[in-house]
C-alpha cells in the first residue's frame, strides 16, 4: 500500500492518518466469491477428512460438489456488470470480474463440478485417498477460477501455479508405476515452463516498470529503445510458458502419457480446466499486456495454432483400434488438436488489434469443455483396458452411453447433429477470416476434415455389430450417469439454442 | 399455411424420436407408415393450399431469428421449385414405409429402421424447405447419418465399404460446400437465401463469387452426382436395401441439383456463368459415360448387377439435369427440374421392381437371372415384367411418359444457351446428349429383352416366382400413375416451376 510521506511532519503524526478508513482496503467479497468459495470448500474438505470415519468418506465428494455448486451460484450476482477489487490507489485493480472472467470461471467451476460427479465412482473403484483427492481438485479449480480475473502478472502466475501444482499430485494419486511416471513427466515439463515464464515476467517487469497488465501495455508502448529487446524477449518467454500450459505444439509432448497415467476424470479435468486456465492467461497477457506487439505475437500464435491442430489431428488419426488406452490417447491427441482451434481467435486478436475476436475462443472453450468432459465420462463408464476396440457395438450393450458418446464426438467433430460444435467452429473460422488470416482458415478447414475421419471412425465403431457374445450390461453408477446426463443434456440444449453460448461472441468481454 | 410446413418437418422428427421408446418391431413399422402417411397428407395439404397463381413467390413463410450472433435465421418457405420436391419426398418415403412393413430387409430390426427412415425424411424435407444457407447445410448433413446406417446395417454385399465410401465422398463434398457458404455469408453479411437471391450477386466481388461458386459446385456435384465425382453411387446403390436405393435415387440425388438451382444460380451468378460451360461438359460426358457403362453391364457374360446398372443410368439421367442447369436458360432449368421429378418417380419405381426381383431370385446378377434365353418375366410373373418394361421405357424417354419432357427441355436449353455462353460448345454437348439418349434406349431395351422376355420353360434359378403382391402393387402403382400423369400433362409441373425459375434467374 502506498502511504504519502510528509517530510515536514513529526514521526508520530505520520502514523496517524487523517482518514484511517482509506488505508484499509475494502474488498468486494461478492466479486471474489466464486474462487473464494472453492478455496473454502477445499479447506473444509481437508478438515472434514480428519474427523470423518472411513465409512463416510463418500460424503466428502458430495461436499465438494456442493461447494462448487455454491461457487457457481455466486457467478449469478456478477452478471450485472464489471466489478473490480484489490485496487491500487494509483489506479488499476488486481482482480476484475468482467464477462471474460465470468465465462472462464463458469468453465473452470462447471468443469470441476462435472469432474467431481465423474470422480465419485472412480475414487471408490480405484481406492484413491478421498480427502486428498477432493482437496486437490478443489484447490486446482480455485486457481483456475482465480486466473481469468487476475489483472496483474503476480496474481496471474500465482493463480496458474495454484491451478497446476495440485494437478501433479492428482495425476500421481493412482498408485501404480504409470501414475507416478506420468506425474513426473507432467511435473518436470510444467515446472520448466513456469521457470521460463517467470524469467519472462521479470524481463517484462523490468522493461515496463509495472506488473499491472494495463500498465504494461502503456509501459511497453513508451519503453526506451534500449529496453525493447528485453521487453520482446520477456514477452516471448511468457508466451512460451503459457503455451506449455495450453499444450500447444511443440510444448505438447507431455499430454498423451499424462492423460493415460492419470485417473480418467483427472485426465478430462486437465484437458478442459487445465487447458482453459492456460488459455485464459494467454489471452490476458497477449490482448491486454502485450497489445503494442500485436502483430508479432499474432503471427507467432497463428503459426502455433496451425502447428498444434495439424500435429494433434495427425497423431489422433494414427491411433489404432487395438492400442491399449487407445481411447484416452485419441482424446488426448484430439484435445491437442482442439487447442489449436482455440488459439485461432487469439491470433486473430493480435492482427485485429482488439479483443473482439476473443469471444470466439470463449464460446469454443465452453462448448469444447462440456462435450470433452462428456466424452471422458463415457470412456470412464465403459472402463476396461480402454482399447478403442472395446467400444465396438456399445450401442447394443448400453444404448444411451453409445448415443451420448456419439453425440459428444460429433460435437467435437463439428458435424450435425452436433450443431453446437459446428457453430463453435464457424465462429472461430469467421474470426480468422475477419482478421485477414485466410491461410489459417484454410489450414483449419483442412484439419476439421482430417479430424472428421477419426471421430467418425470411433462413432461408427459404437454402432458396428458386436464382435463377440454381448456381455451382460453393467449397471452404471448413479453419479456417473448423472454427470453424463448433465453433459449430454447441456450439449443437446446448446445444439437447439446455440445462441446461449454464442452470445459471448457478439457481446463485450472486458 | 406456415403451420402446415412446420408440422411437415416436425412430424417425422417426432416419429423418429418416438422410435427411441421400447416398442415392438411390427408396431414400430406400422407406426412409421402412419407417420409418413400423415406427412404425405400434410404435403398434399400444403400443395392444395399453395397459391398456384403466384408460384414464384415464397409461400408458407416462417422467419424467426435462431442464432443472432451468427445471423442465422429459421427461415422456411416453399415456392414452385420446392413444392413438387416436397410432395415427391413425402410420397416416396410413405411408399417405402408401406413396402417395408411387409418386406423388411435383413438387419437389426424394424424399430431402428423406422427411426432412421423418419430421420432421413426430416432431413430431406428440411433441405427443400429451408431458406437459410446454414440451415440448408445442416439439413444436407442430417440425411447422411440415417443413410449411412441404412446401407451399412440393412444392406447386402460389401455394405460397410460402400457406406464408408458414400459418407466419405458426401462429407468431403459438403465440407467444401460449407466453406463456400461461409465465404458468401461473411462477405454479404447474411445467410438468407431469399435476400441473397434477390441481390443476384450484388455485394460479392468477382473473386469471391468464383471461389464460392467453385466450392458450392463441387459439394453439390458430389451429391448430384456429376461425372467424375459419381463413383460412390454405384457401390452405394448396389449395397443399399430397396428402400434406401429408392430414396437415394429418388430424393437424395435431387438435393444436389436443387441446391444448384436454389443456391448457385441466383446467389453467385457471375461465378456460375464462368463455370457453366465446364459443368455442361461434365454433364455431357456423364450422359455418355453412364449409358456406356450400362451397356457394358447389360452385355451377356458381363456379370452386371441390375441395381448397379440402374445406378449408372442415374448418372446419365442426372447428366441431363445438370446440362439443363448449365444452359442457364429458363427452358433448360425448367427441363432440369422436370427431369428431376421424373427421374425420382421412374427410378424409384425401377428400384422397387428390381429390388423385388432381387428378393425373389436372391440375386440381381443379370447373367444368373437371364440364363441362356432370358428371365422370361412376361411369362412367369407377367405383372412384374410389365411394370419393369413400363419403367424402362419411361426411363428411356418415351414420349407420353414423364422421362420425355425433362430431357427434351434440357436439350432444348443447351441448343440455345444463355447469352455469354459459347453456343458451339453447348451444341456439341447437345449432340453428345442426343447420342446418350440413343445409348440409353439401347441398354434399357437389352435389359427388357434379357429380363422380361425369354423361354419360360428353361431351367430357372428359382422354381416358384410369385407375381405382384398386394403391398407391392400398393407401393408401386402411385409411381406408375404419376409417371403417366406427368408425361401426359407436363404443364402441371412446368406451370409451377417456370415463374419461380424466371424469378431466380432474374428475368421475370
Amino acid at each position: 500500500m502506498t502511504t504519502t510521506h510528509d517530510l515536514g511532519q513529526p514521526v508520530m503524526t505520520s502514523l496517524a492518518v487523517a482518514d484511517p478508513g482509506g488505508l484499509i482496503q475494502s474488498v468486494d467479497w461478492v466479486a471474489v466469491a466464486p474462487p473464494l468459495i472453492a478455496a473454502l470448500a477445499a479447506l473444509a474438505v481437508l478438515v472434514a477428512d480428519l474427523f470423518l470415519p472411513e465409512a463416510r468418506k463418500r460424503l466428502l465428494g458430495w461436499l465438494s460438489a456442493a461447494g462448487l455448486l455454491a461457487a457457481l451460484a455466486m457467478l449469478l450476482p456478477l452478471l450485472g456488470g464489471t466489478r473490480s477489487t484489490f485496487c491500487f490507489t494509483s489506479g488499476g485493480c488486481s482482480y476484475t470480474a468482467d464477462h471474460f472472467a465470468l465465462a472462464f470461471q463458469l468453465l473452470a467451476l462447471g468443469g470441476a463440478l462435472l469432474t467431481v460427479l465423474l470422480s465419485l465412482h472412480t475414487v471408490d473403484a480405484e481406492k484413491l485417498p478421498g480427502g486428498e483427492y477432493w482437496f486437490l481438485l478443489l484447490s486446482s479449480a480455485c486457481g483456475a477460477a482465480l486466473l481469468p480475473a487476475a489483472r496483474d502478472l503476480a496474481t496471474l502466475v500465482i493463480a496458474l501455479e495454484v491451478a497446476t501444482l495440485p494437478a501433479f499430485a492428482l495425476v500421481a494419486l493412482r498408485r501404480d508405476g504409470r501414475g507416478a511416471e506420468s506425474a513426473l513427466k507432467f511435473f518436470l515439463s510444467s515446472v520448466t515452463a513456469t521457470a521460463v515464464m517467470l524469467l519472462g515476467v521479470s524481463f517484462v517487469y523490468a522493461a515496463a516498470g509495472t506488473i499491472q497488465l494495463q500498465g504494461i501495455a502503456e509501459g511497453l508502448a513508451h519503453a526506451p529503445a534500449q529496453l525493447k529487446p528485453l521487453a520482446e524477449a520477456g514477452a516471448v518467454l511468457t508466451l512460451v510458458g503459457f503455451a506449455f500450459k495450453t499444450a500447444a505444439v511443440p510444448f505438447h509432448f507431455w499430454v498423451p502419457d499424462t492423460y493415460v497415467g492419470a485417473p480418467l476424470p483427472v485426465a478430462g479435468y486437465l484437458s478442459v480446466v487445465g487447458k482453459a486456465a492456460g488459455l485464459s492467461g494467454l489471452a490476458l497477457v497477449t490482448t491486454v499486456a502485450f497489445r503494442p506487439y500485436g502483430h508479432t505475437w499474432g503471427l507467432v500464435l497463428a503459426v502455433l495454432a496451425a502447428l498444434t491442430m495439424t500435429v494433434g489431428n495427425a497423431a489422433a488419426l494414427r491411433q489404432r483400434a487395438g492400442t491399449p488406452h487407445g481411447a484416452v490417447r485419441l482424446l488426448a491427441w484430439s484435445s491437442v488438436g482442439q487447442a489449436g482451434y482455440l488459439l485461432v481467435p487469439l491470433a486473430a486478436a493480435g492482427y485485429a488489434g482488439s479483443a473482439d475476436p476473443l469471444g470466439a475462443t470463449v464460446a469454443y472453450a465452453l462448448i469444447y469443455g462440456l462435450v470433452n468432459l462428456g466424452a471422458f465420462g463415457v470412456v470412464a463408464l465403459v472402463g476396461g483396458s480402454g482399447r478403442l476396440e472395446e467400444f465396438r457395438g456399445l450401442a447394443s450393450r448400453n444404448r444411451w452411453a453409445a448415443f451420448a458418446l456419439a453425440f459428444f464426438l460429433l460435437c467435437l467433430a463439428g458435424l450435425p447433429p452436433g450443431v453446437v460444435g459446428l457453430f463453435g467452429k464457424v465462429v472461430v473460422f469467421r474470426a480468422a477470416v475477419d482478421a485477414g488470416l485466410g491461410w489459417l482458415a484454410v489450414v483449419m478447414a483442412v484439419n476439421v476434415v482430417i479430424a472428421l475421419a477419426y471421430y467418425l471412425k470411433w462413432t461408427a465403431l459404437l454402432f458396428a455389430p458386436a464382435a463377440g457374445p454381448a456381455a451382460a450390461p453393467r449397471r452404471a453408477p448413479a453419479p456417473l450417469s448423472a454427470a453424463l446426463g448433465l453433459a449430454a443434456c447441456g450439449a443437446v440444449v446448446l445444439s437447439v439454442a446455440p445462441q446461449l453460448v454464442l452470445q459471448v461472441v457478439s457481446g463485450s468481454l472486458f | 399455411m406456415n403451420a402446415v410446413l412446420i408440422a411437415l418437418l416436425v412430424l417425422p422428427l417426432l416419429g423418429a424420436a418416438l422410435m427411441l421408446a421400447p416398442i415392438g418391431d411390427k408396431r414400430a413399422l406400422r407406426l412409421g407408415t402412419t407417420v409418413t402417411g400423415g406427412t404425405l397428407l400434410l404435403a398434399v395439404a400444403l400443395a392444395a393450399g399453395f397459391d398456384h397463381g403466384e408460384p414464384g413467390r415464397m409461400q408458407a413463410v416462417t422467419d424467426v431469428s435462431w442464432i443472432p450472433a451468427l445471423d442465422v435465421r429459421l427461415h422456411l418457405g416453399v415456392d414452385g421449385i420446392s413444392l413438387p420436391l416436397l410432395v415427391l419426398t413425402a410420397l416416396l418415403t410413405f411408399l417405402c414405409a408401406v413396402y417395408s412393413v411387409k418386406k423388411l430387409p435383413e438387419g437389426p430390426g424394424g424399430r431402428a429402421f423406422t427411426g432412421l427412415l423418419l430421420l432421413l425424411e426430416t432431413g430431406m424435407l428440411a433441405t427443400f424447405a429451408v431458406l437459410d444457407l446454414v440451415l440448408f447445410f445442416l439439413a444436407f448433413e442430417i440425411v447422411l447419418i440415417p443413410m449411412y446406417f441404412l446401407i451399412s446395417r440393412w444392406g447386402s454385399g460389401k455394405k460397410v465399404a460402400a457406406a464408408n465410401r458414400f459418407i466419405l465422398y458426401t462429407l468431403l463434398g459438403s465440407a467444401v460446400m460449407l466453406l463456400g457458404f461461409l465465404l458468401i455469408g461473411v462477405q454479404a453479411g447474411t445467410f438468407d437465401m431469399v435476400k441473397l437471391a434477390d441481390a443476384h450477386g450484388a455485394g460479392l466481388s468477382h473473386t469471391t463469387q468464383l471461389i464460392a461458386a467453385l466450392a458450392i459446385l463441387v459439394g453439390l456435384a458430389v451429391k448430384a452426382p456429376a461425372w467424375p465425382l459419381h463413383s460412390w453411387l454405384p457401390d452405394a446403390h448396389t449395397a443399399a436395401p430397396t428402400a434406401g436405393s429408392v430414396l437415394l435415387a429418388g430424393v437424395m440425388l435431387k438435393m444436389g441439383t436443387y441446391g444448384l438451382v436454389r443456391v448457385l444460380l441466383p446467389i453467385v451468378p457471375d461465378g456460375t456463368a464462368t463455370y457453366a460451360p465446364y459443368l455442361g461438359a461434365f454433364a455431357a460426358v456423364g450422359i455418355v459415360y453412364g449409358s456406356l457403362a450400362c451397356l457394358a453391364l447389360a452385355r451377356t457374360g458381363a456379370g452386371g448387377d441390375l441395381k448397379r446398372l440402374i445406378a449408372y443410368s442415374s448418372v446419365g439421367h442426372m447428366g441431363f439435369v445438370l446440362l439443363g442447369i448449365a444452359s442457364l436458360t429458363p427452358t433448360g432449368v425448367n427441363g432440369a427440374l422436370f427431369a428431376n421429378i421424373a427421374h425420382g418417380l421412374i427410378t424409384g419405381l425401377l428400384f422397387f421392381v428390381v429390388g423385388a426381383v432381387k428378393d425373389r431370385y436372391g440375386t440381381a446378377d443379370l447373367d444368373t437371372l437371364a440364363g441362356a434365353t432370358g428371365a422370361a418375366l412376361y411369362g412367369r410373373a407377367p405383372r412384374i415384367g410389365a411394370l419393369l418394361a413400363f419403367a424402362a421405357v419411361a426411363s428411356l424417354g418415351l414420349p407420353g411418359l414423364a422421362g420425355f419432357w425433362g430431357e427434351l427441355l434440357a436439350m432444348y436449353g443447351a441448343f440455345d444457351p444463355a447469352a455469354g455462353l459459347s453456343r458451339p460448345a453447348f451444341v456439341t454437348y447437345l449432340v453428345l446428349a442426343g447420342l446418350g439418349t440413343l445409348l440409353t434406349a439401347a441398354y434399357l431395351l437389352v435389359v427388357v429383352r434379357r429380363v422380361c422376355m425369354g423361354d419360360p420353360k428353361q431351367p430357372a434359378p428359382v422354381a416358384e416366382l410369385p407375381d405382384l403382391r398386394g403391398y407391392e402393387a400398393a407401393s408401386w402403382t402411385p409411381l406408375a400413375a404419376l409417371t403417366l400423369v406427368a408425361g401426359l400433362w407436363p404443364a402441371l409441373l412446368l406451370a409451377l416451376s417456370d415463374p419461380a425459375v424466371k424469378h431466380l434467374l432474374g428475368s421475370g
